[in-house]
C-alpha cells in the first residue's frame, strides 16, 4: 500500500510509504489530497513547482504538503500527480518538486473533506525495513 | 497500564493524574467513568495519539498553573486533547501554537428568531434549499464579500465591528458576541500574505469538517431564570452556526508552527511531543503569534458575522421575516489563547489560557459577560452531531475555581473518521435523520458519514458529566430541525 491512514479520533493520520525518501513524500501528498477529492478524478494538467528547505527530513516533509496546501485556496489547484527531489545540504535538506492538478470544479469532481493544516504531530520520516516512512497528522 | 498513568478518582466526574516525571503540575480530568475507561484503554492499548498522555505532555510545559485540565468532552487531539485547557503565568509561561490549533476561534453563534414550529412547518424544505444555496459550504465554496489585502487588515483588527460596517448585521449582534467581536491587540503584519491572500475568497463561507449550520427548536428550557434572561423560550426556532476562521487561520496556524519551533529551540524549552512547540509568553516570538491569534479570532468573529447575516437574508426571503427580529444570543469561540484574571490560591492573577476544543465559561459577575447577562454569566454554546441535541449551558463559580472559567464544546469524537466512514454510509445517516424529520443538505456524503452522529460521544452524557461535576450548567437543549453541512 502506497499510502495509508492511522487510526486518529478527531483528525487524520497520513502515512506516505515508499522505496525512496522521495516517492514517500509523494505519496504522502497524495494521501492528503486523496482526504480532499477522489485523486481519479483530478486531471494533471497543470504543475506547480515547489522549492523548500528545512533543516530536517520531518520539517521538510511540513514544508512541501503545506505549500502544496495553501494553492488549494491561492490558484484554485488541487493535485494528483507528484514528483520530488531531496538532496543533502550542510545546513539540512533542499526540496525541489512539481505537483500536477487541476483547479476544483464541484460538477466534475466529487468534494470530501477540506484539510486545514499540517501539524507536527506524530510526525516523522524513517526508513523501515528498507522502505521510507513519511507520516503526519494533519487538521480536517 | 502503566504506572505514570494511574488515576486518582476525586469524584464521580473528577479524576486526578498526579504529578510524576517531567509534569509540573497534576492533570485533572473532568469526566464520567466510561470516557475514563476509554482514556486508559487507549493507553494500554499504546495508541500513539491518546488524550491522557496529551494532558501529561502539557502538564509538562513550562510556566504552567494549578493543573492541565481536560473536559468531559476530552478527546485525543495533535498537541493539546481536545476539550483541553492549559494556563500558564505570564513571567514563567510560554505559548502553544498546539493549544489553539489551526482553526482560530473556531466557535458557534446562536440566533433566535421570534417563530415557532407552526410558522416554518411547511416552509422547511424552501428554507433548507434556500440557505444551502445561500451560505458558501463545502471545500473550494467562495464568499460574495470579496476583499481588498486593505480591507482585509482592517477586519483582522476590527472582527465583527468591520463587517457590521459594511452592512453585514448590527450594533446589537455586537453586544451579544464574546469580546464584542473584537479582540484588541490584533496586528495584521503579524499576519503573512499567503495567510491574507488565502481568505480572499473566504470571508463568510461555512466551510467543511464538522462545522454546520443548524435550523433548531429550542426544546426545553432547563434553568428559567437564566433562560429567560437568554430570552430562550421552548418552541422557539433558532439557527445555530458553526465555524471558525478558515484559511487565514489555518495559515497561521502553520506559519507559526515553523515559527514556533525555533523558538522552543533558541530558548531551549524542554517539549514532550513536538506539536508543542512554544515560545516564553513575554518573548518578541510569543507576543507576535498572540497577536496573530487576536488577527485570527477577529477573522472567525467576522465570519459569523457574515454568515449571520445571510441566515437573515434568507429567513427574509422565505418567510418574510425582518432582519432585526432574528438576534444574536451569543457567539462565543472554542480554540483559542487569551489573557485573563483568575483567583489563584486567592490571590488574583493575570494568566494566559488556552482553550483547545472549550469554550470560555465565566459565571456570575465578571465584567466580560454583557450587562444583561452578568447575573448569571454568558451563555456557554455546545454544538451537536447533525442528529443530535445542541445545548446552551453557563459557568459556575465552582467552573471559576477549578476549571478557570471553562466549559465544554460539544460532544467529543469517539470514533476515528476512518472507523466512522468504515461503519456508516452517508445515504444511510442522511435516511435516518429524515426518519426522526431532519432535513439534512450536504456537499460530501463522505463527510456524513464520518460526521455521523454515532461516531461522537452522546452529548446527554457529555452535558450530565460537566453539569455533575458542577463546572458548567445546562440552560437549554436545541433539537436540529435542518442541518446545512460542508
Amino acid at each position: 500500500m502506497p499510502f495509508e491512514y492511522l487510526d486518529h479520533t478527531a483528525d487524520v493520520a497520513l502515512r506516505g510509504i515508499g522505496e525512496t525518501i522521495e516517492e514517500a513524500f509523494c505519496e504522502a501528498a497524495k494521501a492528503m489530497f486523496n482526504l480532499m477529492v477522489d485523486l481519479a478524478q483530478v486531471a494533471p494538467k497543470q504543475p506547480h513547482k515547489v522549492a523548500r528547505d528545512a533543516e530536517k527530513l520531518d520539517l521538510l516533509l511540513v514544508e512541501w504538503l503545506s505549500e502544496l496546501l495553501a494553492q488549494k485556496d491561492l490558484t484554485g489547484l488541487f493535485h494528483s500527480r507528484f514528483h520530488v527531489n531531496i538532496v543533502k545540504k550542510s545546513d539540512g535538506f533542499h526540496l525541489e518538486g512539481t505537483a500536477w492538478g487541476e483547479p476544483l470544479d464541484i460538477s466534475k469532481h466529487s468534494v470530501k473533506l477540506e484539510v486545514k493544516g499540517v501539524t507536527y504531530s506524530g510526525l516523522h520520516v524513517t526508513q523501515e525495513g528498507g522502505r521510507w516512512i513519511a507520516q503526519c497528522v494533519v487538521d480536517i | 497500564m502503566s504506572e505514570e498513568y494511574t488515576l486518582e478518582q476525586i469524584s464521580a466526574a473528577e479524576w486526578l493524574l498526579p504529578k510524576s516525571g517531567d509534569m509540573r503540575v497534576p492533570g485533572r480530568i473532568f469526566a464520567d467513568s466510561q470516557t475514563i475507561d476509554q482514556l486508559r484503554a487507549d493507553i494500554a492499548e499504546k495508541k500513539e495519539w491518546n488524550a491522557l498522555r496529551q494532558v501529561r505532555d502539557v502538564a509538562s510545559l513550562p510556566g504552567i498553573v494549578t493543573a492541565a485540565l481536560a473536559l468531559p468532552d476530552v478527546h485525543p487531539g495533535y498537541g493539546f486533547p481536545i476539550g483541553g485547557v492549559g494556563a500558564f503565568d505570564l513571567e514563567e509561561g510560554v505559548v502553544v501554537v498546539g493549544g489553539v490549533g489551526f482553526d482560530i476561534n473556531c466557535g458557534v453563534r446562536l440566533l433566535t428568531t421570534p417563530l415557532r414550529k407552526g410558522d416554518i412547518a411547511n416552509a422547511l424544505d424552501k428554507l433548507a434549499e434556500d440557505l444551502y444555496g445561500t451560505v458558501p459550504a463545502g471545500l473550494g465554496s467562495e464568499g460574495k464579500l470579496r476583499l481588498k489585502i486593505e480591507e482585509i487588515d482592517e477586519l483582522l483588527q476590527e472582527g465583527a465591528h468591520y463587517v457590521v460596517k459594511r452592512g453585514y448585521g448590527c450594533e446589537e449582534d455586537l453586544t451579544y458576541t464574546e469580546e464584542t467581536g473584537k479582540i484588541a491587540g490584533a496586528n495584521p503584519a503579524a499576519v503573512s500574505r499567503v495567510a491574507k491572500q488565502r481568505q480572499f475568497k473566504q470571508v463568510g463561507t461555512l466551510g467543511s469538517g464538522n462545522h454546520y449550520l443548524e435550523v433548531q427548536i429550542v426544546d426545553e428550557v432547563l434553568d428559567p431564570e437564566a433562560g429567560a434572561i437568554y430570552s430562550l423560550e421552548e418552541g422557539q426556532i433558532a439557527v445555530s452556526i458553526h465555524t471558525g476562521s478558515r484559511a487565514l487561520g489555518h495559515q497561521i496556524g502553520q506559519d507559526y508552527l515553523k515559527s514556533m519551533e525555533l523558538a522552543s529551540r533558541k530558548y531551549k524549552i524542554p517539549i514532550r511531543e513536538k506539536e508543542l512547540v512554544c515560545a516564553p509568553i513575554g518573548s518578541p516570538e510569543g507576543e507576535q503569534y498572540l497577536s496573530a491569534v487576536a488577527c485570527g479570532s477577529n477573522c472567525a468573529f467576522a465570519n459569523r458575522q457574515v454568515i449571520a447575516h445571510l441566515v437573515r437574508a434568507s429567513f427574509a426571503r422565505v418567510l418574510g421575516l425582518a432582519g432585526e427580529s432574528i438576534r444574536t444570543v451569543y457567539d462565543i469561540g472554542h480554540n483559542n489563547a487569551k489573557i485573563e484574571c483568575h483567583q489563584v490560591n486567592g490571590e488574583m492573577r493575570e494568566l494566559l489560557i488556552h482553550r483547545k476544543g472549550s469554550t470560555r465559561a465565566f459565571g456570575p459577575g465578571r465584567e466580560e459577560s454583557p450587562l444583561a447577562y452578568r447575573d448569571v454569566g454568558h451563555p456557554t454554546l455546545v454544538g451537536g452531531t447533525m442528529g443530535t441535541a445542541s445545548y446552551v449551558m453557563r459557568g459556575t463559580p465552582l467552573g471559576m475555581e477549578k476549571a478557570f472559567g471553562s466549559g465544554i464544546h460539544g460532544a467529543g469524537r469517539a470514533l476515528s473518521r476512518k472507523k466512522a466512514a468504515k461503519k456508516y454510509w452517508g445515504e444511510d445517516v442522511k435516511a435516518a435523520m429524515a426518519k426522526d424529520g431532519i432535513i439534512l443538505h450536504a456537499h460530501s456524503l463522505r463527510g456524513v458519514a464520518e460526521e455521523a452522529p454515532g461516531a461522537y460521544k452522546d452529548v446527554e452524557r457529555v452535558v450530565q458529566t460537566a453539569t455533575q461535576a458542577g463546572i458548567n450548567q445546562p440552560v437549554a437543549r436545541l433539537r436540529p430541525l435542518l442541518v446545512i453541512k460542508g
